[in-house]
């Protein structure tokens, strides 16, 4: 049985610890807003970009000169996997859970006799993969010094992908974040960057026409296939930055709920102590008196 | 159809969406004035100033990476960097240039001397930008 004074430290410390979890959820309150608003400015640049995307693409296939982001190398031997995550802790379940659905991932191709290759963005996947899968991993990437997500830290990324694959390190490429449903939910997901995924059918109607390109469209999207990896990097990441705020809100809101409801039940502890103990006294004296 | 709609998104954001009047831009293969109906084209961007004239005033925009698409709903140009010339600085963008110019001659290793000839390129790009918009 803890004393009266154990009870009170008790009830300070959850108090402190409630107070500190209320101000990380107001943080991450405050950053999910900027970066939900930098997730949806993002968003039209992406989706231009599949759309453009999708039209060369449909009329390059069956072209042999297709070129290999988007057609693949014709091999399906090396895998590279890249998984974001963020760089800190404290949000609940969000990073474990895209480690897990890269794990299961992982496992399923190394079970297919695959050879994998990892990059990590962000210290907390480093942290989980690392342990069961670190001689896997060939690159890492911290963001850690990043004040805010600009289009160039997914470009270096983009660009470390690119030369691993230029020198023929890798034959396919699937990116691993969690997208923003809402505030409440993430969605762990796992999009390919090579080949290139293309989504058909958004094409607009030219009435007939078709595109005139210039260069012609083999040109184009030599140089459209590259930027577009960037992008869809650029935009796993905002995706990302918005999930972790959410993830950690949710997270740090449950935390003071909890800190509350152990507060009331130490106070309640507390206080029945607190009675007994002025009974037992009440008895102390007064059997000690009729002693006399 | 008597205007063009036009839209000029970069990867942070929406940098215009508006019905103009004309739209000039420059592609890899040179300039391309683009009026409303015109046809279906594809081309990619080579770094410059896309000019818009919106009820006869024309304002000047610097692009850098990208490329442009016309549709029948409108013309669209992706870009890297999209910087209104109204924001540039001639001075400021000097300073930088020799800036850029001495990390080119410290670099010490073949990577870092590529990312500053990278950012250099990029500066002096848009130097000539503005210097042609005078």
């Amino acid at each position: 049985m803890p004393s009266l004074k154990d009870l009170r430290n008790r009830i300070a410390s959850v108090k402190a610890t409630r107070k500190i979890t209320k101000a990380m959820q107001m943080v991450a309150a405050a950053k999910l807003r900027r970066a939900q608003e930098a997730a949806l400015a993002a968003r039209p640049y992406s989706e231009r970009m599949a759309a453009v995307l999708g039209n060369l693409a449909s009329s390059m296939t069956g072209r042999d000169d297709a070129p290999p982001l988007l057609a693949g190398t014709g091999s399906d031997k090396t895998h590279l996997l890249v998984v974001c995550t963020a760089e800190r802790g404290l949000c609940g379940g969000f990073n474990s859970q895209i480690a897990k659905l890269a794990r299961e991932h992982l496992e399923k191709l190394l079970a297919e006799g695959k050879t994998i290759k990892i990059i990590t963005v962000g210290k907390k996947g480093n942290d989980i993969l690392k342990r069961l899968y670190g001689r896997y991993i060939v690159d890492t990437v911290d963001l850690r010094a990043a004040r805010s997500l600009q289009f160039s830290h997914a470009q270096a990324i983009a660009e470390k992908v690119l030369a691993l694959f230029a020198e023929g390190q890798f034959d396919a490429c699937t990116l691993f974040f969690a997208e923003f449903k809402s505030v409440i939910a993430q969605k762990p997901t796992a999009l390919r960057l090579v080949p290139a995924s293309v989504e058909g059918g958004g094409a607009p109607d030219l009435g007939g026409a078709i595109y005139d390109a210039e260069p012609d469209e083999g040109e184009i999207l030599a140089d459209l296939l590259p930027r577009n990896i960037a992008v869809q990097i650029f935009r796993a990441l905002l995706e990302n930055a918005a999930s972790e705020q959410g993830a950690r809100m949710s997270a740090m809101d449950n935390a003071t709920r909890n800190a509350g409801d152990m507060i009331n039940k130490l106070t309640l502890k507390y206080n029945r102590q607190r009675q007994a103990q002025i009974t037992k006294e009440l008895i102390e004296i007064i059997s000690g008196a009729e002693a006399l | 159809m008597t205007s063009l709609h036009f839209e000029l998104v970069s990867p942070e954001r929406l940098l215009m969406s508006d019905d103009v009047d004309a739209v000039e831009i420059p592609g890899t293969e040179g300039d391309m004035g683009i009026l409303p109906g015109h046809a279906p084209v594809l081309s990619t961007l080579r770094p410059g100033v896309v000019t818009v004239t919106r009820g006869g005033k024309a304002e000047r925009i610097f692009v850098r990476g990208g490329f442009a698409e016309v549709n029948p709903q409108g013309l669209t140009v992706l870009a890297e960097v999209a910087i209104p010339i109204a924001e540039l600085d001639a001075t400021k963008i000097a300073q930088q240039i020799s800036n850029a110019q001495d990390d080119v001659n410290d670099a010490k290793t073949d990577e870092t001397r590529r990312r500053a000839q990278e950012n250099l390129d990029h500066l002096k790009a848009l130097e000539g930008a503005l210097q042609a918009s005078h």
